[in-house]
């Protein structure tokens, strides 16, 4: 390719594909100057040849000759191509639109929030009549994949937690020579809050996010409106069996994280020279009955919560790949964001109750 | 005789234990419509796949413009893929892209060609399939018709030689699919691109196709190949005449 900057004549080779217009493309895109093209030699010519040359005519204003008849009649469809790029469908996208919509967002999602316990909350009573309306095989099989196979991760989760808080909490009490109390400290800690609140978590993080998972790609799917089709009733359907699945397991996986918790911060103070013994006897004088209540009651709340919002954030994934995405990410942080607000009321009614 | 674009060679297919497609040998010639069909279940879908390689044989070859996609490697195997575009059934535009933006990624990535030589290529593209005043919208603001048009003009955003097209004509109504023809038509005749196409449905295929080949379930292989005019009227296998006669199969 040849450009005579005096005459303005610009002269093709035998080939114009990619590789040669993006090598001419900035020189000549810009240059005012090319008034005619000689294309006499110009035997192929690829898409983005086609674009050059259709540049250069239509938007130069160059005048293109010796074009082999082949290539004209390649580049006959763009005659009526506009010159510039259709414009994108309105986007409003000012400041006021994005916290309309924002507010928008978060009052329609608490209408979702409430208008799915209502709705749950019926379906829950009529299989509360009528047991056998559960698909109960979906329920066990759920609560084997967020119970049983969650025991690793919550047990590990707790033990640790416990270890770190007997070794941080020894030090400090060690100066008050009443190190001793560290197994107070972990086992009222994990019993009443730290047990109930990180189960909660990790089911969060693994179940709630499966659920969203499963029952957004049956959304995008179009499997939910076959269901609503077929007069099977979602609610019924996937979300019951999967919120009596985290009613059942979660104050199960409580119970054994707390107690694997404690184990963990007793390990710690016998590393420490107390005997197990010694241990044991300030646990059981440390802890009463309302303390272990307090977590497992808890739990129950938490684990109907973290399905519930898995479910609800799957029954609300909208269309594309994304949008499972989108669901998986929102149900973790939901649930995580919901069990920290209903930690807290509890904290306040227990308070109240002197519990 | 015009050289054969595709060849493919005693093309064995399986998935795991469960053969597919046994001993398969055909050609599709450099400028023509191929149409692939057959019932549900005969292995059209896996012999696309074959094809585009994205299922190696388990025996046999499949040659594309000479080179076999399933032996070849780096430089060769992207220059092979280069000569092929593919249009899925969904579509499988990207969501989060517009339309002339799906277009340009190839290019993106295969090309140097800067920013306004892209855009000005694929909106050149869009035209071509009637959508250049859509280029700015997003795939979910289209209807299903025009996504199977951008995903043709995505297709070709590298200028391929070869276009497959798996059931184009799916979902859409009448009209829109016979536009889709009349696209495929002049595609084929203007720009000489050579068309591979899985389709059931009869008055697309009268009105595209060179030849066919019928694949059938039983034989693992192809029952029929010819024009589809010489199918319908000539062939005395009972599935052909069935198929081409929209009877209910007794074969």
């Amino acid at each position: 390719m040849d450009f005579d900057q005096k005459t303005g004549c610009l002269k093709l080779g035998e080939k114009l594909d990619a590789a040669e217009v993006s090598k001419s493309w900035t020189l000549l895109a810009d240059e005012k100057s090319v008034r005619q093209v000689d294309a006499s030699a110009l035997k192929t010519c690829d898409g983005a040849g086609l674009a050059f040359l259709w540049s250069l005519h239509k938007e130069k204003g160059a005048v293109i000759e010796g074009l082999n008849p082949g290539i004209e009649a390649l580049l006959k469809p763009f005659d009526h191509l506009p010159d510039e790029a259709a414009d994108a469908p309105e986007r409003d996208d000012s400041l006021l639109v994005h916290i309309g919509r924002a507010a928008s967002q978060i009052f329609g999602d608490i209408r979702a929030q409430v208008a799915f316990i209502g709705e749950f909350t019926v379906t829950a009573l009529i299989c509360l009549a009528k047991p056998r309306l559960v698909r109960w095989g979906d329920m066990w099989m759920t609560a084997q994949r967020a119970g049983v196979d969650a025991l690793v991760v919550a047990g590990m989760v707790s033990f640790l937690t416990g270890m770190i808080m007997a070794f941080q909490s020894a030090v400090p009490l060690r100066q008050f020579g009443v190190d001793i109390f560290v197994v107070n400290l972990v086992a009222l800690a994990l019993l009443r809050e730290l047990g109930p609140i990180m189960t909660a978590v990790v089911l969060a993080g693994r179940s709630g996010s499966a659920f969203a998972a499963e029952i957004g790609t049956m959304k995008v799917n179009e499997e939910i409106d076959a269901l609503v089709t077929m007069g099977l009733d979602p609610m019924r359907f996937l979300v019951v069996p999967r919120v009596l699945a985290g009613l059942l397991v979660t104050p199960v996986l409580t119970i054994y994280a707390n107690a694997l918790g404690v184990a963990g911060g007793i390990l710690v103070m016998m590393t420490q020279g107390f005997p197990f013994m010694a241990l044991w006897n300030q646990l059981v004088g440390a802890v009463g009955v309302s303390d272990v209540m307090t977590g497992i009651i808890k739990s129950f709340v938490f684990g109907v919560l973290v399905a519930g919002v898995g479910c609800l954030r799957g029954l609300q994934t909208g269309t594309g790949a994304s949008a499972v995405g989108v669901s998986t990410t929102r149900a973790v942080v939901s649930g995580i964001f919901l069990i920290v607000v209903v930690d807290a009321v509890f904290a306040a009614i227990f308070y109240v109750l002197k519990w | 005789m015009v050289k054969p674009i595709i060849k493919v060679r005693d093309l064995t297919a399986a998935y795991g234990d469960s053969v597919i497609l046994e001993n398969v040998s055909f050609d599709v010639r450099r400028g023509e419509v191929f149409v692939i069909l057959g019932g549900s279940g005969c292995g059209k879908s896996t012999l696309m796949k074959g094809l585009i390689g994205l299922l190696p044989p388990t025996r046999g070859q499949i040659l594309i413009d000479g080179g076999d996609l399933a032996s070849a490697s780096g430089a060769e195997r992207a220059a092979l893929l280069k000569k092929f575009g593919v249009m899925y059934q969904s579509g499988a535009l990207f969501g989060s892209l517009t339309l002339e933006e799906n277009v340009m990624l190839a290019m993106e990535e295969f090309t140097r060609l800067p920013f306004d030589a892209r855009r000005l290529v694929a909106r050149m593209k869009l035209s071509l399939v009637g959508l250049e005043r859509f280029s700015g919208h997003f795939p979910s603001e289209v209807s299903g018709g025009m996504q199977k048009r951008a995903a043709i003009a995505r297709a070709m955003a590298l200028d391929p030689e070869i276009l497959f097209l798996d059931e184009p004509s799916a979902g859409l109504d009448p009209v829109t699919s016979a536009g889709l023809d009349a696209l495929i038509l002049s595609l084929n005749k203007n720009l000489g691109v050579t068309f591979v196409i899985v389709s059931h449905e009869l008055a697309s295929i009268y009105a595209v196709a060179d030849r066919v080949i019928m694949l059938d379930q039983t034989k693992k292989g192809i029952l029929a190949e010819g024009a589809p005019a010489d199918l319908r009227d000539r062939d005395a296998n009972p599935f052909v005449h069935a198929f081409f006669h929209r009877e209910a199969a007794t074969a």
